[in-house]
């Protein structure tokens, strides 16, 4: 049976066979899929939850994981939530989705009333009566970074999300095992998780509350072969005392923009096949490069690759496939704009036969794989009083590949160097109080002035 | 300031900043145990460029060169920091 035809993600997850030899490996604990079939991480409670629209909100991956998989099918809508929202993010998406219950792990200590049914869920098994019913088409939900704080609501499906990512590697006589530094309630993470499922193979999941170091050992020890994050990820994994555990075959990059530098770095270290991909929650997997080169062949624009139509029109990339998202939820604009293609936002720009990526066209900054608006750092720093103007702007970084920089044109000049520095530092501080680790400027400069558009908007141009 | 004194003051400004506790930093202290996580490093080589003129990271010559430890960190700085004076 192919993959499309099935009802769930379980029943593709059975259809691509030997489960007793394929497990998913959590933080704390690992589960052989061949249980899945007569037990329960819900207490036997999905079927309070059928046709219902439902928020999966727990901190470990594993317990998201089983939950998703005793829910496909199920549900109406499935809400996947990050680790990183807050309450306040929760209500303002349990109200746009219609949430009628909460699946949680009760590890998240915040006021769920009023949000419906809750059913606790968990890693733990027991044993559960009854055939499984799975009949409905669910809509998966994934949250996105929006401009405003709040985040963008982006429904997708099994089929807009299934098989999106593949390796063709072949490896001998062994079932490969997948693993992804990224968090399965994002979309890079979830891809992976969904491909390790439906593709017949083992996930190892990683967690968010362990070290970098040992989720890296815990992906030796499990034998993975295929693994995939964001340059970020990799670079941090070369400083890992325990960088050496795994010893991949297939490794793929993708979240942010692969430079040649470290395409090279991660072949030569783990003398593995290295591709990158192009995706984002809205477009889904768009290509995959795997030439080894930094960009994309440049020949590609205008023509369709795998199931992609690719299109480069003003330098900005659009994409339009089977994998790009459905809709919106709560937002007044499209995914797929009039030509149906998703307006990727992202710009390129050709040099000889090959396009390369040069950054957002709205200015988004992406810091290790956030997204981060320089709108919402702008603001804050605008509250300060002493503040008349601020531009914040990405800065490459070797580490994380860009980090916010920051520019503030005072009300009046402090006067001596020493009152500068003094600023500067009572700045960063400002920023901390009020935004995210990730928004906090790397640095504050201060300028006598900020460049104007004609079109009265802030000039704003990156590095 | 010498090198030395100028990266390990980083670290210390910038844990502080993200109200991180560091641990005694001593040359064989791995990186990752430090207490600073990727995006604290991130944000110490970015001041250090600004300091110091420098971002071994990102210079071709170090390529391959993986600094386990503050340690080889420092070593990186020192290194890079010489070239550039011949340069």
């Amino acid at each position: 049976m192919q993959w499309q035809e099935c009802n769930s993600l379980w029943d593709a997850t059975r259809a691509a066979g030997a489960l007793s030899e394929r497990f998913l490996c959590g933080g704390a604990r690992a589960v052989n899929l061949a249980e899945l079939d007569r037990k329960t991480s819900l207490g036997g409670k999905a079927g309070a939850l059928r046709g219902r629209s439902v928020l999966i909100r727990t901190r470990d991956l594993l317990a998201s994981a089983l939950a998703m998989i005793e829910l496909d099918g199920m549900v109406r809508r499935m809400v996947l939530c990050p680790p990183d929202l807050n309450t306040e993010g929760l209500r303002y998406v349990a109200a746009a989705v219609e949430t009628d219950a909460i699946v949680g792990d009760g590890t998240i200590s915040e006021d769920l009333s009023g949000l419906g049914t809750f059913v606790r869920c968990g890693t733990e098994l027991e044993p559960c009566a009854g055939k499984r019913e799975e009949r409905l088409a669910s809509e998966w939900v994934l949250l996105t970074s929006g401009t405003t704080g709040t985040p963008k609501i982006v429904v997708h499906t099994l089929q807009t999300l299934g098989m999106a990512v593949d390796s063709n590697i072949a490896l001998e006589g062994r079932r490969p095992v997948w693993s992804t530094f990224f968090d399965i309630r994002r979309y890079g993470g979830l891809c992976v998780f969904l491909r390790a499922l439906m593709g017949g193979d083992s996930m190892v999941l990683s967690s968010v509350v362990e070290p970098a170091a040992s989720f890296l050992e815990r992906a030796g020890a499990c034998g993975v072969t295929h693994m995939s994050g964001t340059p970020s990820h990799w670079r941090r994994t070369f400083m890992s005392p325990t960088a050496r555990r795994i010893s991949p075959s297939y490794l793929r990059m993708s979240g942010e923009i692969a430079d040649q530098a470290i395409l090279d770095r991660l072949r030569d270290f783990y003398q593995a096949k290295v591709d990158h991909a192009f995706a984002s929650t809205e477009a889904g997997v768009g290509f995959v490069v795997n030439d080894g080169r930094a960009g994309f062949p440049a020949a590609w624009a205008g023509t369709r690759q795998g199931e992609t139509d690719i299109k480069v029109e003003d330098g900005v990339l659009r994409l339009r496939s089977r994998r790009n998202a459905l809709r919106y939820i709560g937002y007044e604009s499209h995914v797929l704009g009039p030509d149906g293609y998703v307006d990727t936002g992202d710009l390129v720009e050709l040099r000889g036969d090959r396009y390369y990526y040069l950054g957002r066209q709205d200015g988004t900054i992406n810091v290790g794989g956030s997204k981060i608006h320089p709108e919402e750092v702008e603001a804050v720093l605008q509250m300060h009083p002493k503040v008349r103007m601020a531009l914040a702007r990405a800065r490459k970084n070797s580490i994380t590949g860009g980090l916010v920089s920051a520019e503030v044109v005072l009300d009046k000049d402090p006067g001596s160097s020493q009152e500068r520095v003094k600023l500067q530092d009572e700045l960063l501080h400002f920023c901390a109080e009020r935004l995210s680790r990730y928004q906090v400027p790397a640095a504050i400069r201060i300028v006598p002035e900020l460049p104007l558009a004609t079109s009265g908007k802030i000039v704003r141009r990156g590095e | 300031m010498s090198i030395r004194s100028t990266v390990l003051s980083e670290f210390e400004s910038v844990a502080e900043q993200q109200n991180i506790k560091l641990a005694p930093l001593d040359d064989d202290l791995t990186l990752l145990s430090s207490g600073l996580d990727s995006l604290c490093l991130a944000v110490v080589v970015a001041r250090l460029e600004d300091k110091l003129g420098v971002d071994p990271f990102s210079a071709p010559a170090d390529q391959g060169r993986l600094p386990n430890t503050v340690g080889d960190f420092v070593q990186m700085y020192e290194e890079a920091v010489s070239r550039q004076a011949y340069r």
